[in-house]
């Protein structure tokens, strides 16, 4: 398990720009549907983590679904340049829900 | 709803009875699993809001600082400056393994040691903005990483323990109940045989003892008519 993986951060230019100097892959992109081919192509390589932000993430529930259950890559959303939209937190929930069969906290 | 179709036999009872042991000993450990899973996937997920809620906060700040840099400086400088990285970010990954559930754990090592060196850019041409939203950005992205690991664990343990939940219910409203029905119906029906058994011997004996108390009565008639026609009553002898 020596193995190294990459971090990527997909989302609008402005708001992955910063990442770069982190050293992060990043991966501008501009519509959804590009979004979606990435994170696939991503899947496939050595990719552990992919931040993505939740303008783009509103739109493609099936991909995240897809993954959700899936050991890697974990795709985490993160507020993009426009500030957060709470799907994140809403995905918690929906965690949640999920395990418990009802909203409890 | 009885499963009816079990054939009334003692090995099938053995059998029904060996399968419902197994199937309590399994939803008391199952259950025990969920209990654990559930308590621990609570701890992750108030863990998982704190974080999100100071990662997000930390995230405004960081977008702060760069509108303002990208607002000083033309947009071609600002993607010159962050276009080569200085630092890079090697990430291992092990698994923890929780109640049998795999869950990442993420180890990262940057090249380079310190803190202050990431900027890969020189200080003379770009906005002191950027170099604020760099430095934020490198601080928000350990929380970054840590809530990577959290969430990811949350989603996976939640999928758990919807899968052992459901196993839990069917063992307890279903297989359980159900084997306890069918054993029911076994017991019942050779309980049933038995008394038939007994009923019927009971009968048989009733019969035989019957036609030999005839047989006896009907010798002893013919004994006392013999004796009679000897001469004397026989209520005198």
């Amino acid at each position: 398990m020596a193995a190294t993986y990459q971090i990527a951060v997909i989302g609008d230019w402005e708001s992955v720009m910063g990442f770069r100097a982190l050293g992060l892959d990043t991966y501008p992109v501009n519509s959804v549907e590009e979004a979606r081919e990435k994170i696939k192509e991503l899947a496939k390589t050595n990719c552990a983590v992919i931040y993505l932000t939740e303008r783009l993430a509103k739109d493609m529930e099936d991909v995240l679904a897809r993954y959700k259950d899936e050991l890697r890559p974990a795709i985490i959303l993160i507020p993009g340049q426009d500030g957060s939209l709470g799907i994140g937190k809403n995905n918690i929930q929906r965690a949640i829900e999920r395990a418990v069969g009802a909203d409890i906290l | 709803m009885a499963n009816i179709t079990v054939s009334p036999t003692r090995m099938e009872l053995t059998r029904l009875k060996g399968k419902l042991r197994t199937a309590q000993r399994g939803h008391k450990l199952l259950k025990d699993k969920r209990d654990e899973l559930m308590k621990q996937f609570l701890d992750t997920v108030r863990e998982v809001r704190s974080l999100r809620a100071e990662v997000e906060e930390d995230f405004m700040k960081v977008h702060k600082s760069f509108t303002v840099a990208s607002a000083l400086m033309s947009s071609e400088a600002l993607e010159q400056a962050l276009l080569y990285p200085k630092q890079s970010v090697e990430l291992t990954m092990t698994f923890q393994n929780i109640m049998s559930v795999n869950v990442p754990v993420y180890h990262f090592q940057t090249k380079t040691k310190s803190d202050s060196d990431i900027y890969p850019y020189g200080f003379a041409a770009t906005s002191g903005e950027l170099d604020t939203a760099v430095d934020a950005l490198g601080k928000v992205f350990q929380k970054m990483l840590k809530l990577a690991e959290i969430e990811k664990s949350a989603q996976l343990m939640a999928e758990e323990i919807e899968k052992t939940r459901r196993r839990v219910n069917a063992l307890e409203y279903v297989m359980i109940p159900d084997t306890q029905e069918a054993i029911r119906y076994i017991t019942m029906k050779l309980d049933e045989n038995d008394r038939a058994t007994t009923t019927r011997l009971m009968k048989v004996k009733d019969m035989i003892l019957k036609e030999a108390i005839e047989e006896r009565q009907a010798q002893d008639a013919k004994a006392v008519k013999a004796f009679g026609k000897s001469g004397e009553d026989p209520a005198k002898v």
